[in-house]
């Protein structure tokens, strides 16, 4: 057992727990942050996606000792100030879910294409979306909720400019 | 969005109040119209009006101007929870902003009717008596406004939440009316009038699913993020080979573990669907009983456990000719058809695998068992994702003897289904965790013991025959089905059903079956039966089409002969009419008959199954090196009238991408009963770079809607195993493809 401290959606955080434990697992289990979910324990659902300073990670193959001192942001973040994210608006909006369960881990992988590219082509969102599986078949309403998230966030950024 | 609309889904998620405390706050301010609640001979008033049908849900008005509906069903991933209130919602003429959807918290089929899901039967048993749940309380409401306004009945209706009067613009709000509503007296189901199409303001529109908010801010209501004061966290370790006996095992070294708290050798009763045996590690986290799971030295007998072989299944299957050991159907003559040399006859063996359900959330279950103390009953809490809470009570009476009263029971959202989530043993596992501990446990599987440990799609083989006229007509059909057998008892998902297309519309057909004994335990996986036979018998007639030298369209077309039901007296049944109708939509839309550059080509497959119509058409190429890309799919679909658009839509995208991520790569093989494909490493899904696009179009027939959450799938892999054959010229008979050397 370890203290760690690290950020977690903007708050210093300190907890303890073995070293090689994955992140998921110190989230769900040891902070109560349920938002992630646990899908293979591989790296290859996606569920679990996080971002680590801004990045996207598979918190189920991260173990906590390697992110002492740094920022996490994990689904129950993503919205500022009770203002949800474009995507989350997007996400309601297009009801883009069917079971749910593996929609925060997509949300999260869309954020962070999102933050490095602003208008992210059909070839982008396949290359970043990739490692999210859905089984539930809704791939196709999660590339139109993509797209209508940076086109709400452009007009967005149009209008605050202008004024 | 507004900034308003923004702190309204924010107080809305931050609102949510559990049922309970729901009643407690309406029951102190005194007011609100309750039906089932405060009326206690609801229940069996609609029971009659219904003639036996269930009760499932129940209104309720808030002083506030909140409707509060009930779902009462399981949710899955259907979107039942959004659609059956939105029936009821569309009949009491509520405003859809006012309503709040709240799960029913506990099970009681007697208050709630069937609270089941499965079958794509919900929608269809609760059509009626949601109507009559919205269509009660608009009456009531209208008969307060009448007595408050003082106008006739008849000059009054009720619509956006409010009772209006239609010759002037008198209006009284659902929520100043709702107390002195709750005392008229209830409507017959005689004097019960449903609203018509044209006036529908909620059904047929789209509507984000109720928990949409919650979903995408990682606050969904599913099992797994369950957390219960005091509770540990635990795995159940059973014999990889299902039936394995636990002989021995490294209990001591388990508990000395960092995070473990105790572990257990557990003697099951040797039902597959209650216990096995097996070890039960409990701790403070789950990754520290996965970690101790890995440090598990067990041994099993074995002797009597599962000793499956896929690739002797396979071996015995291929050796098998066109008539199986029984013939369970037959109808006309076949043989005469088969050996008259003035027909062309075909034959072809057909393939497809093991399927694991996959839900991406892994089976889990929290319980907390506490013994009575002083005498007192024992009594059971149990956070339980499952398709059936009744069952659960049947089991918990069955095998622990617990009463309704002895039971907690919280149905949570389950991340997917697919027929999964209706046995008990992952119940039974967090029970005996629960108890040998003697502190609430939340159960969760490895995605390995999901896969390992399933009731799978089962494999199997089916060898088609048939015979086409000198002038392109089907002059018989066959098909001899390879399937397994459990005790000797041919599985239930395998089979000749002599309802299915192309058996109930040929003249003469014949069905048989020959099994092969597997102990793979299987289940329903999304449209069991269908999804394997209406591949093989949707691929084989376009082998037929090209035979007779016909189009596949007209052929389809020409099979279905007369507009009729194929069975009386039910609209479950197919309908010859409705059949053709979605093949020429599919077919319109989907432009069939263009001509397609080299290496592109249309396929099209209609099935009919869970009393839905559906056709489909593939648009697909294949490149040099065996690349498949499905460009896009039309789909035309007459389940009736739509109920949400939005959700539909869903359902059938979604029908068409899971039915191509399976037809695509997966697979499920097992050797000396142990599964060999036990994480998504070696399971391939499609990912979303090759989702299709998906075109559908609904035909809203004037008969009563029906569900949607498994018939879409099923034509799928015909379609594109057609298209393929366009494109190539070489047959797909097999799935998946991957397999076959495509890449995808
Ligand atoms: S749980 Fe982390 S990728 Fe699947
Ligand atoms: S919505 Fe169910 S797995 Fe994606």
């Amino acid at each position: 057992m370890t203290r760690f401290t690290f950020n977690v959606n903007g708050s210093d955080t300190q907890v303890d727990a073995p070293d090689d434990m994955p992140l998921l697992w110190v989230l769900r289990d040891l902070m109560g942050l349920t938002g992630s979910k646990y899908g293979c324990g591989i790296g290859q659902c996606g569920a679990c996606t996080v971002h680590l300073n801004g990045e996207p990670i598979r918190s189920c193959l991260l173990p906590v000792s390697q992110i002492a001192g740094q920022s996490i942001t994990t689904i129950e973040g993503l919205a500022q100030a009770n203002e949800l994210h474009a995507l989350q608006e997007a996400w309601i909006a297009k009801d883009v879910a069917q079971c749910g369960y593996c929609q925060s881990g997509q949300i999260m992988s869309a954020a962070a294409l999102l933050c490095r590219n602003a208008q992210p082509s059909d070839a982008d969102i396949d290359v970043a979306m990739a490692g999210n599986y859905c089984r539930c078949g809704t791939y196709i309403r999660i590339r139109e909720a993509i797209h209508a998230a940076a086109l709400s966030v452009d007009a967005t950024a149009k209008t605050g400019a202008q004024s | 969005m507004t900034p308003k609309n923004k702190t309204a889904l924010a107080s809305s998620i931050s609102g949510q109040t559990s049922r309970r405390d729901f009643l407690k706050v309406t029951g102190l301010v005194g007011g609100g119209l309750a039906l089932a609640a405060a009326a206690p001979g609801w229940a069996q008033d609609t029971k009659k009006l219904v003639g036996g049908g269930d009760f499932n849900a129940y209104v309720q008005i808030r002083p506030d101007g909140r409707i509060v509906i009930y779902s009462g069903s399981p949710e899955m991933g259907q979107g039942i929870k959004t659609s059956l209130p939105m029936i009821v919602a569309e009949e009491m003429g509520a405003d859809w902003d006012d309503v709040i959807v709240e799960q029913t918290s506990e099970v009681d089929t007697d208050r709630y009717g069937r609270q089941s899901t499965g079958g794509s039967y919900t929608v269809y048993l609760n059509w009626q008596m949601m109507r009559e749940m919205g269509a009660t309380a608009r009456e009531m409401l209208i008969s307060a406004a009448a007595i408050v306004m003082e106008l006739p009945r008849e000059e009054l209706r009720a619509e956006d939440s409010r009772v209006r009067h239609l010759l002037s613009d008198r209006s009284r709000s659902f929520a100043e009316l709702a107390s002195l509503a709750q005392e008229q007296p209830m409507p017959a189901k005689a004097d019960l009038q449903f609203r018509d199409r044209e006036d529908y303001r909620i059904l047929g529109t789209s509507k984000s699913q109720v928990d949409s908010l919650q979903i995408v801010m990682g606050q969904g209501d599913f099992g797994i993020d369950t957390r219960v004061p005091n509770m540990l966290y635990g795995s159940y370790v059973k014999c990889p080979a299902v039936g394995g006996k636990l002989v021995n095992a490294n209990i001591a070294d388990l508990k000395a573990l960092p995070g473990i708290v105790d572990a257990y050798k557990v003697e099951g009763n040797g039902d597959v669907r209650e216990l096995l045996d097996g070890v039960g590690i409990v701790g403070t986290s789950t990754w520290a009983v996965f970690e101790a799971r890995k440090m598990l030295n067990a041994t099993w007998d074995e002797r009597n456990a599962n000793k499956d072989s896929w690739s002797a299944f396979t071996a015995f299957a291929n050796q098998q000719g066109n008539v199986g050991a029984e013939v369970l159907h037959e109808q006309g003559d076949v043989d005469s058809a088969l050996e008259d040399p003035d027909n062309t006859v075909i034959s072809s063996f057909y393939e497809y695998p093991y399927l694991t359900h996959l839900c991406l959330e892994p089976m889990n279950c929290t319980a907390h068992y506490r013994p009575g103390k002083n005498g007192g009953k024992d009594h059971l809490e149990v956070w339980l994702p499952t398709q059936s809470g009744p069952r659960f009570q049947t089991l918990a009476k069955q095998r622990y003897g617990l009463e309704k009263d002895q039971l907690t029971i919280h149905v949570k959202r389950m991340g997917g289904s697919f027929g999964r989530r209706t046995s008990g043993e992952y119940i039974c596992e967090a029970i005996e965790l629960s108890k040998l501990s003697g502190q609430p446990v939340k159960l969760t599987w490895s995605r390995e013991d999901s896969m390992r440990h399933d009731y799978f799609r089962e494999g199997g083989f089916c060898r088609l025959r048939g015979a086409m006229t000198k002038d392109g007509k089907l002059a018989a059909w066959e098909e001899h089905t390879i399937g397994t057998a459990v005790n000797g008892k041919p599985s239930r998902w395998t089979g000749v059903h002599p309802s299915t297309f192309p058996i109930a519309t040929s003249a003469h057909a014949r069905g048989s079956l020959t099994t092969y004994p597997m102990d793979t335990p299987s289940g329903p996986w999304r449209a069991p039966f269908s999804n394997t036979h209406a591949f093989v018998s949707q691929c084989f007639i376009n082998e037929l089409a090209e035979a007779g030298s016909r189009d596949h369209v007209e052929l389809l077309i020409e099979m279905m002969g007369e507009p009729r039901w194929l069975e009386p007296k039910t609209f479950r049944a197919m309908n010859t009419e409705r059949a053709i109708g979605v093949i020429k939509l599919a077919a319109e839309k989907g432009g069939w008959g263009r001509v397609m550059p080299a290496g592109r080509g249309l396929g099209i497959a209609f099935y009919f199954c869970h009393a839905a119509h559906v056709a489909e058409l593939a648009e697909v190429s294949v490149d040099d090196q065996g690349k498949v890309t499905v460009h896009k799919v039309t789909a035309a679909v007459d389940v009736g009238p739509i109920i949400n658009r939005s959700g539909a839509l869903n359902q059938v995208q979604g029908s068409i991408i899971d039915g191509y991520s399976a037809m695509a790569g997966q697979k499920i093989t097992m050797e000396d009963g142990r599964i060999q494909q036990t994480n998504l490493d070696r399971y391939p899904v499609l990912r979303i770079d090759a989702a299709p696009e998906v075109d559908v179009h609904f035909i809203e027939s004037d008969y009563d809607p029906t569900g949607l959450g498994e018939p879409a799938l099923p034509p799928l892999a015909a379609a594109v195993a057609n298209a393929m054959y366009a494109a190539t010229g070489r047959r797909v008979r097999s799935m998946p493809l991957l397999d076959a050397g495509y890449r995808v």
